[in-house]
């Protein structure tokens, strides 16, 4: 049965199961990331989220808030994965969670204003704007959908598919954008055709989310 | 490339116990991946400098004598993660604040800045400021965009100075923004060095090419040129250096009668006699040009691991920097005594 807004432990059972998609979708990730960056885009993700998932298991659902389950996230990320999408994924986590503390649930309103935070502390965090080639290209459309969505005060299950769903359409449309930012921008056109693997990454999480949400 | 190490993923951890041991208690492992000296006057303001490992003997190498507190040690050519940053931080400060100094890379820039913020939260205060000596990587208009490379060791020795009696945090921050304004640097790449995890080269470059202005990772470069002599390339880069000094509005062209410390630098796998023979001739074209080489420092102190390739930096000095300079100081990476040669 969809759910109408998530408790602490349902929150810290959805992130987990996050953390479980992004393990498993590494190949997909490193294949993404090796077309147009380093490479190590897969492997570092893979180790930020079993690093969260190891935090999260510690984590007592009965004491911990929501804010702190999302922020244990950005920070087994930050400390395990260095380099710039340590910093980048760890502060959309970190921030975005921060921006809900003292809310006992997870529902429409808290989904859009974390993303509103956490999107803003990438920006500003990383330098990217939308239309860049990175992650927020995925996150940005993300955002703003949640906001409509918070405005219209939509059932929560419905609002994160509707999310999800702008994620992913962000992620296709950075298949057409060229590189700006990070080592990818050297390619210049030959950027083209592929998707962000950051972009990636983001609409994974919403998706296994909005999954979650669903159930 | 065979490389004598143990688990390639464990690299970055084991050269730091060993650069533990090569300080021989001098200085002490802090935290996951910080180097801390052992001995820190209370009430000093505390310098920390920090990168990703691999270009041994910076950055970590740094800590020392008159020079820096102590260094966050980042993964093999990956910044530190800010809870690296934060311990270090909590472990050499002394109550006056902590001033960070590292090279302008962008994920350096954003895991110490948040570890600045962690350090916030605990109410330490943090001031940053960035070495961008690369004249090659962007124009004098957009000096943000600029990499660190070789220029942070003069100016990590003049900080490190003038922390010594530094009285608050900004003014050791304003000196080492002096000493940054006044450092630049150029560099050449003639091979790469490989990756330690993968043996893979970190960047490709043509056997009959050089990569004039190119980064220590394979960043892009001034030009990609023939392979020349050492007599042909010395002047050409140096005039780089010159015509920056020219074009930055921030500084005064470098002019007869200036002060400064001349650095010849190896990327690695360039030999001593390869540096000296570039010395030689830099030292013609700079006194031709009237200036006073107050001290030099030449050899592989900013490396990528086998890369070959050469990189001149040159700091100028003034009332201010020049006892600065002229302090002793003793680290793994640079020591000297005080004063300079042939003065």
């Amino acid at each position: 049965m969809p759910k109408t807004a998530l408790d602490a432990p349902q929150v810290i059972s959805m992130l987990q199961e996050v953390c479980q998609a992004i393990i498993a979708a590494e190949p997909l990730l490193t294949d993404a990331d090796r077309a147009l960056g380093d490479g190590d885009h897969g492997l570092g993700m893979q180790r930020g989220m079993t690093a969260a998932l190891e935090k999260l298991g510690a984590l007592d659902p009965e004491s911990t808030g929501i804010d702190k389950a999302f922020s244990t996230v950005g920070m087994a990320m930050m400390s395990t994965m260095g380099g710039a999408s340590g910093a980048l994924f760890g502060t959309l986590f970190r921030n975005g969670g921060k921006a809900i503390a003292g809310n006992s649930h997870f529902g429409t309103a808290e989904l859009a204003e974390l993303l509103k935070v956490g999107l803003e502390g990438v920006m500003s965090r990383g330098g990217a704007k939308p239309g860049d080639k990175t992650m927020i290209d995925a996150l940005h459309p993300a955002a703003e959908k949640a906001l409509q969505e918070a405005a219209a005060g939509s059932p929560f299950a419905e609002a994160i598919n509707a999310v999800a769903a702008a994620g992913e359409a962000g992620r296709d449309a950075s298949e057409n954008l060229i590189a700006t930012m990070g080592r990818a921008k050297t390619l210049g056109e030959k950027s083209l055709g592929k998707p962000d693997a950051g972009a990636c990454s983001v609409a994974i999480i919403l998706r296994t989310m909005a999954e979650f949400s669903a159930k | 490339m065979k490389k004598l190490i143990n688990d390639p993923l464990n690299v970055a951890n084991e050269l730091v116990e060993g650069l533990v041991d090569a300080y021989n208690g001098e200085a002490v492992h802090v935290g996951a991946r910080s180097l801390v000296l052992k001995n820190i006057q209370d009430g000093k303001v505390a310098l920390l400098v920090g990168g990703g490992s691999g270009h041994e003997p910076i950055y970590h190498g740094l800590v020392g004598r008159n020079l820096a507190d102590g260094a966050a040690c980042g993964d093999i050519f990956a910044a530190p993660p800010p809870d690296i940053v934060f311990e270090a931080t909590q472990a050499v400060h002394r109550g006056k604040g902590v001033l960070y100094l590292y090279g302008n890379y962008a994920g350096d820039v954003m895991n110490f800045d948040i570890g600045s913020e962690l350090a916030d939260e605990e109410g330490i205060p943090v001031k940053t400021v960035l070495i961008w000596d690369d004249v090659a990587s962007a124009p004098p208009t957009e000096k943000h965009k600029r990499r660190g490379i070789a220029g942070l060791v003069p100016v990590v020795k003049l900080a490190g100075a003038a922390s010594q009696t530094a009285t608050s945090l900004d003014s050791l921050e304003a000196t080492a923004r002096k000493a940054v304004l006044q450092t630049r640097s150029v560099g050449v790449a003639l091979a790469p060095g490989a990756i330690p995890a993968t043996g893979k080269p970190t960047f490709d470059l043509e056997e009959d090419k050089i990569g004039l202005g190119m980064g220590i990772h394979g960043e892009q470069g001034v030009a990609e040129l023939p392979m020349q002599t050492a007599d042909d390339l010395t002047p050409m880069m140096l005039n780089l250096i010159f015509e920056d000094f020219e074009k930055d509005a921030e500084v005064a062209p470098l002019s007869a009668g200036d002060e400064i410390v001349f650095f010849v630098n190896s990327l690695g796998a360039t030999t001593m006699m390869e540096c000296l023979i570039c010395l030689r001739k830099a030292r013609q074209f700079l006194t031709e040009r009237g200036l006073i080489i107050h001290d030099v420092i030449v050899g592989p102190l900013v490396t990528c691991q086998e890369m070959a390739g050469i990189s001149f930096s040159i700091t100028r000095l003034d009332e201010e920097l020049k006892p600065l300079w002229d302090m002793p100081c003793q680290s793994f990476c640079y020591s000297k005594m005080a004063g300079s040669w042939g003065a």
